[in-house]
């Protein structure tokens, strides 16, 4: 039973937050001149445990990892490509290096994945953001695909660690409710099946890979999909119960193809734990586009839309018999 | 009074002459460590540890009670590393392991090494993770100072202007940042590199209370740093400290690759038995 309408994923993390900010005086709120309605709540009600460091994102990270030192549960929150590529070495020394050596406790929200931003260009898209991340050994990658999932990784962010929580800028409709074990698996199973396909999505792309699933539906009954949101710390033992025996696994992801996203993640463990299972990704073309157009239209013109994705499946559905 | 002060800056100055000539015998046996660098800071950090400016705690480096000091410049700091052993915080014998295998203190120090705070070494961040650290103690009504050592050369980072600008809006007057102006970066003078100008003024346009100092007096720098303490007046302080790079090597003193120098083998055992 899914509860309520839709709402902005950074406006359903913001809220968990600004309510446990009521009785946990150790969180600290840190922007990079970014906001949203729940956020004004957050400055306005705790002023002494939230500050606006302007548009200065290696600051942010600065003043995120000073404040940790110091015992605060760190939240710092600015538009996606600039929380991870504008100061991605002060992430790497200042976060991840010294927690190493020193409990902090850092949660970075970017808001912004893929194409949210679908009219402002390549400057604020985000299609590097998860490949960034993931050369960082210490990292927790978190990509939710609805409001409920980004509400539920606030779940996550109380023991010290560094989290990159990376959110899409539209409201986007809800999957599916989220509980305990989801969180703990870092993983939702939309749909079960004979296990002979299997698709795995993150974030914005769960929703076009439930739109490819429609289009395929004389084949629900073999395609099994999983919406990935811990890309790090996801229960590899049970994802592969899952898709173990697949002939053809799909990722499907709102960034670069073949260069450390979840397909690199994925062409991994076909190759060490699934010899005769196809592999395809379904993930941005290597090249920016200064085009203008709707989300749809963008994505298709880089690969990963619901046209172009499933021109690329078809091929691969004959080659296991399966169209 | 008097009598009793001169006696404690002679002793400074003793203690000051002791840890160059460990840092030099550092150097003898490891010379992978940038030895010209951690020449010039000897008498700044010799001031806030002997001269009891700082509050610490060998026994308890990460004692809630301390004043926290970041140490920015990490491959100039090496001088640290026989303040450190002497004050208790690890065993002497480790200055003989410098840089080996197994050894905790390498050629630049981090954090696993007890009396330092953040990972040094990648310039510019000292400063930024300070302001947050201030930020945080005025917070929590802590009423701990923050002190900061970097050089001039890494001033050419940006984010140390992000610093700037947020510790003189946010009123962080409990952060004392220390500059050793030894004038000279990696490939030359610092001001024939890209300029800071005057750097006391280029501080104060930023809303900062700014001093000079010879950074190798150490009457002066003990004054100043009690001075620091003491004030606190809505706005952080810095203390630009002139320093000579290399000082007291000859060859290397002053000479603008002398970051990227290393005295001969000969040259550092004469000093070594000369000053002994």
């Amino acid at each position: 039973m899914l509860q309520g309408k839709p709402i902005a994923m950074r406006d359903a993390l913001l809220r968990r937050i600004e309510r446990q900010m009521a009785v946990d005086q150790t969180i600290f709120f840190v922007t990079a001149d970014f906001g949203s309605p729940v956020l004004d709540d957050i400055r306005a009600n705790y002023p002494n445990r939230f500050v606006n460091v302007g548009v200065a994102e290696q600051n942010l990270i600065n003043v995120s990892a000073g404040l940790a030192l110091e015992g605060y549960k760190v939240f710092a929150y600015a538009i996606a490509p600039f929380i991870t590529m504008r100061c991605f070495e002060q992430i790497r020394v200042n976060l991840c290096l010294l927690s190493q050596v020193r409990p902090i406790n850092v949660n970075l929200i970017g808001v912004g994945a893929g194409y949210s931003y679908v009219v402002s260009g390549p400057t604020h898209q985000c299609y590097e953001d998860i490949s960034i991340m993931r050369t960082l050994p210490v990292i927790r990658i978190l990509s939710p695909s609805d409001h409920l999932s980004s509400a539920a990784i606030f779940d996550t962010c109380d023991e010290p660690g560094v989290r990159y929580v990376r959110l899409d800028a539209q409201i986007l409709p809800i999957i599916s409710e989220i509980d305990s074990n989801d969180l703990n698996f870092g993983f939702r199973l939309l749909s079960k099946s004979n296990g002979n396909i299997c698709f795995i999505s993150t974030g914005y792309m769960t929703h076009t890979t439930k739109k490819i699933i429609n289009h395929y539906t004389h084949l629900s009954g073999s395609i099994t999909h999983i919406d990935l949101f811990d890309l790090t710390n996801f229960n590899r033992d049970s994802l592969l119960t899952l898709c173990g025996g697949s002939k053809l696994l799909v990722t499907f992801e709102e960034g670069f193809g073949g260069r450390g996203g979840i397909d690199s993640i994925f062409q991994k463990i076909v190759a060490s734990d699934l010899p005769k299972t196809k592999f395809l990704s379904i993930a941005v073309s290597a090249k920016y586009s200064f085009e203008i157009g709707n989300r749809h239209e963008l994505h298709n013109l880089v690969g990963i839309g619901l046209e172009a994705s499933i021109e690329k499946i078809d091929p691969l559905l004959k080659s296991i018999d399966f169209l | 009074m008097l009598n009793r002060m001169i006696n404690d800056f002679s002793a400074l100055t003793e203690k000051a002459n002791f840890i160059w000539r460990e840092t030099l015998a550092i150097h003898r046996r490891s010379p992978e460590t940038r030895i010209a660098s951690s020449l010039s800071p000897i008498e700044i950090f010799v001031t806030l540890y002997y001269g009891e400016i700082l509050n610490h705690f060998p026994k308890d480096p990460l004692s809630p009670l301390r004043d926290r000091f970041i140490i920015s410049k990490g491959h100039g700091s090496i001088c640290m590393y026989p303040i450190l052993a002497d004050l208790g915080y690890f065993d002497k014998d480790e200055l003989l392991r410098v840089c080996h295998t197994g050894s905790f203190l390498g050629g630049i120090p981090d954090p696993i090494i007890p009396g330092y705070e953040t990972v040094n070494g990648s310039l510019g961040h000292g400063l930024g993770v300070s302001t947050g650290v201030a930020l945080a103690l005025k917070s929590q009504g802590n009423i701990k100072d923050v002190f900061v050592l970097c050089g001039d050369g890494e001033l050419h980072e940006g984010a140390n202007w992000e610093a700037a600008m947020f510790a003189s809006h946010h009123k962080l007057d409990n952060l004392n940042v220390i500059i050793d102006d030894n004038s000279i970066a990696m490939l030359g003078r610092t001001n024939d590199i890209v300029s800071h100008g005057q750097l006391h003024e280029r501080f104060a346009a930023f809303g900062w209370e700014a001093e000079l100092v010879d950074g190798h007096n150490i009457s002066a720098l003990y004054n100043v740093f009690n001075r620091m303490k003491l004030r606190r007046q809505n706005a952080p302080k810095v203390l630009i400290a002139k320093t000579v790079k290399g000082r007291g090597v000859p060859g290397l003193e002053d000479m603008p690759l002398s970051h990227i120098m290393a005295p001969k083998h000969e040259t550092l055992d004469a000093l070594l038995e000369l000053k002994k």
